[in-house]
């Protein structure tokens, strides 16, 4: 049986990466329109989570270095997408590859400090600049809008995409649909890109790094290059997400990058499991899908609104503690054991 | 002239509560090898509950000794709950553990006590003391600030100078394994210590808090600056991080009157790069070299 789907699975690692981002891409059109608009929204939503996360999981994950900063590094990119988008005149797909380039660029001068630190000390600089960035935008308050922020222009569908859409559904494409497709589509062309990266040498040097550093670095690789490399690509990915945030939510304000956005990203990757891209999609999934769930139970146990909407970072709190003390593998961990155990069995029988 | 008088007496009273509060991220750092970022979330959820029996009619005293004993319990429970797994394992996962614990805290108490600001009272006077015509930026309420962080200090001081207990704690802090073959309770130790810590952060929460408003995110910059001081001391020595704490006082009081105050935590994370490229160690620890 295995022998069988090992056959069909191309051998070329890109080929295998390009069909599933192109079954993803078929399951993301079958949601998207099977779903309500209500749940189109929560979709594009999880999307910049999940763009985030990916790229946390290969800088946590993969290269071991934590980062409680990226709230911070996906406010560049927002802040970037809304000063672009301003004039109406930039395209928002030029918008999106700037905010990822000047996040980038942010991400080169954080990456050289952290790439001496490691641990708690990069873990208290990062939260330095999480609590401290977005502070800029209300010292800069002509040019970045202050505490009110900057509102967005969320692009219109092009009239291509709408036939297109039409052609191939027969439905309606509202706005909320159009951005979620967009989120989606980039998350996917993000996941394409960090899985060969993440299976090719570059995966390989950074796991060396992570593991042991000494024999890391008596193997010729020179450590504090690639850990700015790792830094720079994570910190791309989080300019990315930032720029789909801007367009969903059609606000960059300094109250949407608080030190919870980034000790939210933290959890998803943690709970999903370090290091796996599947782990980020399914922790940024419960980011989105579990707070409404958790709410409604909190209203219904008598609690306020406003008590309620605080259950969702509690559970975060407590399933942070509770995975690292009892599968700091996560999800990702928890299942890849159960299937090695499962190989084994059926290996005796 | 006046202006520089106010701001640097305004950054010593500040910055003697960021000594306090990274005197008790050094105590834990000593012994466990382990920042504890959820420090501040557990000082604000202390202040909180003092707030709470000061609202109710209880004396200001009752609600700081109160907040104290709860800090000196939740420190302990903290440690033997849930540090204790994690103690001596990879240091990324005691890290992300104590991040949990700062969101669960800050939204426990959110749920709580509510998520709106409200106003935590002093005990003493918030007017400045006269000086010729002059009304200087240094209250009644700054002195007690002062003396009971100076407190604090003597009396840890003593403790591990001149006592049984403080010798042991210092001995499981040097080597677990060594002291524990000398008979040292070395997990009692570590749980001491933690117990300890909480309380000394408890007093800065406290001591932030009094005269100010308060809200469950409050000690979310403090985190920070008493981590930038913890590291200026070389997080060490308990009076590198008193000296550090000064220092950051200062400093981030200058950047908020001459410059602006929401540049405060920005420069907070240029002292803490600057050091940690420049001098790793810290600027009055003795130990030869660390990799941070």
């Amino acid at each position: 049986m295995r022998a069988v789907l090992r056959r069909l699975v191309p051998r070329s690692l890109l080929l295998r990466n390009l069909l599933g981002v192109v079954a993803g891409l078929v399951v993301v059109v079958l949601v998207l329109e099977t779903t309500s608009p209500f749940r189109n929204s929560q979709f594009a939503t999880m999307s910049y989570y999940a763009i985030a996360a990916a790229g946390l999981t290969v800088l946590t994950g993969l290269n071991g270095q934590i980062s409680l900063g990226h709230g911070a590094l996906m406010a560049v990119g927002a802040y970037t997408t809304a000063l672009l988008l301003e004039g109406g005149s930039v395209p928002f797909p030029l918008a999106m590859l700037a905010a990822a380039a000047v996040t980038a660029v942010a991400g080169v001068v954080v990456g050289a400090a952290a790439a001496r630190l490691h641990g708690p000390y990069l873990a208290g600089a990062t939260l330095a600049l999480a609590v401290g960035v977005p502070g800029l935008a209300i010292y800069f308050d002509g040019l970045l809008g202050g505490e009110q922020g900057l509102s967005v222009r969320s692009p219109r569908p092009p009239d291509w995409f709408a036939d297109a859409h039409y052609f191939l559904t027969a439905g309606e494409l509202g706005g909320a649909k159009y951005l979620a497709y967009v989120g989606w589509i980039t998350l996917l062309v993000v996941v394409l890109l960090l899985a060969n990266l993440m299976a090719g040498r570059y995966g390989r040097v950074w796991r060396a790094v992570r593991d042991d550093e000494v024999a890391a670095e008596l193997a010729g690789m020179r450590l504090g290059g690639l850990r700015i490399l790792a830094f720079v690509v994570s910190a791309a990915c989080a300019g990315l997400a930032g720029s789909v945030l801007a367009m969903v939510v059609r606000l960059a304000a300094p109250s949407g990058f608080t030190i919870v956005l980034s000790l939210s990203l933290l959890t998803a990757v943690v709970v999903g499991g370090l290091g796996s891209l599947t782990g980020a999609l399914l922790g940024s999934a419960l980011l989105v899908f579990l707070p409404p769930a958790v709410t409604n139970l909190g209203t219904g146990a008598g609690l306020t609104g406003v008590q309620a909407a605080q259950l969702a970072p509690l559970v975060y709190g407590v399933v942070l503690v509770v995975v690292m003390l009892l599968a700091p593998g996560g999800v990702m961990g928890l299942l890849r054991r159960l299937w090695r155990r499962g190989i084994n069995q059926g290996g005796s029988t | 002239m006046q202006q520089f008088v106010n701001i640097t007496l305004n950054g010593l009273s500040q910055g003697a509560i960021y000594a306090a509060f990274a005197l008790a991220l050094v105590l834990i750092w000593r012994a466990t090898r382990i920042i504890n970022f959820a420090q501040g979330a557990m000082a604000m959820f202390t202040t909180y509950l003092a707030l709470t029996l000061i609202e109710s009619g209880q004396s200001y005293w009752v609600g700081f000794a109160a907040a104290l004993v709860a800090g000196l319990v939740l420190g302990a429970l903290v440690e033997r709950i849930v540090m204790r797994p994690v103690e001596g394992g990879p240091e990324l996962n005691a890290v992300i553990v104590t991040l949990g614990l700062f969101v669960a805290f800050q939204a426990l108490a959110a749920i709580l006590f509510g998520a709106t600001f409200q106003s935590f009272p002093a005990p003493f006077g918030l007017r400045g003391f006269t000086v010729g015509e002059f009304t200087i930026a240094f209250t009644p309420f700054s002195v007690f600030v002062i003396g009971s962080v100076l407190v604090v200090m003597l009396a840890l001081t003593a403790l591990f100078r001149f006592t049984d207990l403080g010798l042991r704690m210092r001995a499981s802090a040097f080597s677990q394994e060594v002291s524990r073959l000398l008979g040292v309770r070395v997990g009692r130790m570590l749980t001491l210590g933690w117990a300890f810590a909480a309380v000394v952060g408890s007093l800065a929460g406290l001591l932030i808090a009094g005269g100010n408003l308060v809200h469950p995110a409050y000690m979310d910059a403090v985190i920070v600056y008493g981590f930038v001081a913890a590291v200026l001391g070389g997080l060490e020595s308990p009076g590198g991080a008193v000296a550090g704490g000064l220092i950051t006082g200062l400093a981030l009081s200058y950047v908020s009157g001459y410059l602006g105050s929401e540049l405060v935590t920005l420069a907070a994370l240029g002292i803490l790069v600057a050091v940690l490229l420049v001098r790793p160690r810290g600027l009055f620890s003795r130990v030869a070299e660390r990799r941070v």
